[in-house]
């Protein structure tokens, strides 16, 4: 058998155990944890590892502290929270349309968030706040069209990828309008926010993140079994007594939410919401969503890419958005390929 | 329960069914104790197109009924209607006496399982983890993997002889070895009602018998309550115990097979002329459908 455990208590609670994705899990974040601290030790005031970590532990000193705390830190919290959330967001609509590519960055919600950022930035001209809230409005309102436009009978997965690839395109014909329209200086600020960027983020980026990951994350891992069986079909789902409908509303809400939420604070990052779910599972070699593997990967994948693009290029910083692009697919294809040989796909 | 108006039902039924029903459903109408899984006068359809009005039908209990009936004559609504998957427009479907549709999800999946026409195996899942899955209807955020849950996904694998293959993928499985695994999955769901959507389409005959073996071993053994949509009178009748015949949304016949199926009864469902001879292996109606072409040897 494989090794599926259950953790049982005498009271007969029990939790079902993959010991493969747990250890991914646990891997996954050890990694995460220590690229974060080098992450934070790196810059124009290098500090060792051993620094960072006593001095995240509160002895450091006094310029240490601010360093870490009030630069650099929320910067590595931003791009642990949104990677988390994009992988999410990946990982609940590839599960729900039962198609990689029904990931919401290929289905229009990048781009109707983009939308919603860039008329704030060319036609109102509005703070960065006002920018986030557009790029949130943007993401809900793209979200709410495509379900409309792909709901017949409940949403067929296949269906909800065409209808996402055609509201995709037109709103990118949409953003590369607005960019004609610009005056210069907006042109140019629409431009660095559309490639994904963490620069000069700060404890304003991170609390909405975190407040809204501690609503939602419950709620989606809770609907984490359901989801798993909906991926059998509607009808073995509905038959094994998944409210299907009820679930699906709930499970796409989250998602879209993810999407709109991470890409308000750091501009449509490419790739991660795409890759991270396919990198998770043929790391754990479990079916279904995989929804906690997937969303460490994710805030991995970031920060791996967020100190390629700080360090790797000397002194030309790249954004990040650039950097997961090639990183995640590079990783991706090199695992299709190595699997494709060890004979598994 | 609600038996009140079990009486009109049974008047409803007749009247909706033709008069050529009445006489044929005579005996197997003579209770009025109501059945667990009963449909009362449903309308069903897909969008604006109307597949079937005013169709009322009793699963008995610990039957093994089948629905036949030529392509489109509302076999597969019927059977996604019972099993809630589909809501009538008109009627309601009735699980214990409740209108299942306002029941919650999870109870009626303790109650009643569904083999529906088709699932999607998720890519890389193993036999025993998608038997597993069958388990879910009796489990929480909590209670996961209980013992029992281990044992029956066991025993279920066990019975549909999927148990050697606990460890393969289901992807690279044969289609009757696919089939018996999904199975499984409803076995392990342990309801006592348990319906299959054209169970044996797709298959070669000997996995077709297979699979039908498989489901008289279960209502025998286990008493189960089983309801299937099948293509093939003749399967039909060597293993229901109760046979529905449906034409255009109509029962035109329903009871046991030897009583219920003649040639009269396959021209009116099927338009095809025929002889009814007895079936040497298991005694039960074979219908010998009468040469079209006025070639080959007539036999008469």
């Amino acid at each position: 058998m494989k090794a599926v455990k259950a953790i049982r208590t005498p009271g007969g609670l029990s939790v079902r155990l993959d010991a493969r994705a747990a250890s991914v899990v646990t891997l996954l974040a050890v990694a995460a944890a220590a690229v974060a601290v080098v992450l934070i030790g790196s810059g124009d005031f290098p500090m060792s590892f051993g620094d960072v970590t006593a001095t995240l532990l509160g002895n450091g000193t006094a310029a240490q502290e601010f360093i870490v705390q009030d630069v650099r830190l929320p910067r590595v919290l931003v791009a642990i929270l949104v990677g988390a959330s994009l992988a999410l967001s990946g990982a609940i609509f590839q599960s729900l349309s039962r198609n990689p590519l029904g990931s919401p960055d290929v289905i229009g919600f990048s781009q109707g968030s983009t939308v919603g950022a860039l008329t704030v930035i060319v036609l109102f001209s509005g703070s960065s706040l006002a920018v986030a809230g557009g790029a949130v409005a943007g993401g809900l309102v793209t979200g709410v069209a495509v379900y409309t436009l792909a709901f017949k009978r409940g949403v067929q997965g296949f269906r909800l990828v065409l209808v996402g690839i055609g509201v995709a395109a037109m709103l990118t014909a949409v953003i590369h309008f607005l960019i004609t329209k610009a005056n210069l200086v907006d042109a140019t600020r629409a431009t660095l926010w559309m490639t994904g960027s963490l620069d000069g983020r700060d404890w304003a980026q991170v609390w909405p993140l975190a407040g809204m990951c501690a609503v939602l994350m419950p709620v989606v891992f809770a609907h984490g079994r359901p989801l798993r069986m909906l991926e059998m079909g509607d009808d073995a789902a509905y038959a094994l007594g998944v409210p299907v409908e009820r679930t699906r509303i709930v499970l796409m809400g989250s998602g879209v939410l993810f999407i709109a939420v991470a890409t308000a604070a750091a501009g449509p990052i490419a790739f991660v919401a795409l890759s991270a779910p396919q990198l998770a599972r043929r790391l754990t070699r479990s079916p279904g969503p995989n929804l906690a593997p997937a969303a460490v990967m994710g805030a991995a994948l970031l920060l791996v890419a967020d100190w390629t693009a700080t360090n790797a290029f000397g002194d030309r910083m790249l954004p990040v958005g650039v950097v997961t692009a090639v990183l995640g697919g590079g990783y991706l294809l090199w695992l299709l390929v190595t699997e494709r040989k060890a004979g598994r796909i | 329960m609600t038996a009140g108006t079990d009486t009109d039902r049974v008047k409803d039924m007749r009247t909706g069914a033709g008069a050529t029903a009445a006489h044929l459903t005579e005996n197997s109408r003579s209770t009025t104790t109501m059945q667990r899984l009963t449909a009362e006068s449903v309308t069903l359809g897909y969008d604006q197109r109307v597949i079937a009005e005013d169709l009322s039908v009793e699963i008995p209990d610990n039957s093994f009924t089948v629905i036949v009936g030529p392509n489109a004559c509302g076999k597969s609504t019927l059977l996604r209607a019972l099993s809630r998957m589909l809501k009538p427009t008109k009627g309601r479907v009735l699980l214990d006496g409740e209108a299942i549709h306002s029941l919650p999800a999870k109870k009626v999946a303790r109650t009643l399982g569904l083999l529906p026409q088709s699932s999607i195996a998720p890519d890389g899942i193993t036999v025993a983890d998608l038997v597993a899955r069958g388990r879910y209807p009796h489990q929480g955020l909590l209670r996961q993997w209980s013992p029992e849950d281990e044992r029956i996904v066991e025993e279920s694998m066990a019975a549909t002889r999927v148990g050697e293959l606990a460890d393969r993928y289901v992807d690279e499985l044969s289609g009757g070895q696919r089939q018996r695994v999904w199975i499984a999955m409803a076995l392990a769901q342990q309801t006592p009602l348990l319906l299959l959507d054209e169970p044996t389409t797709y298959l070669d005959i000997q996995h077709q018998l297979e699979v039908l073996d498989l489901c008289a071993e279960l209502h025998e053994s286990q008493g189960r309550t089983l309801v299937a949509v099948l293509h093939d009178l003749n399967q039909a009748a060597r293993y229901a115990t109760h046979l529905v015949a449906l034409r255009d949304g109509r029962i035109v016949a329903e009871g046991a097979p030897s009583e219920v199926v003649t040639a009269e009864l396959v021209e009116q469902v099927f338009g095809v002329k025929s002889q009814i001879i007895e079936d040497p292996e298991s005694g039960t109606p074979l219908v010998i459908p009468a040469s079209r072409r006025g070639v080959g040897a007539k036999v008469s």
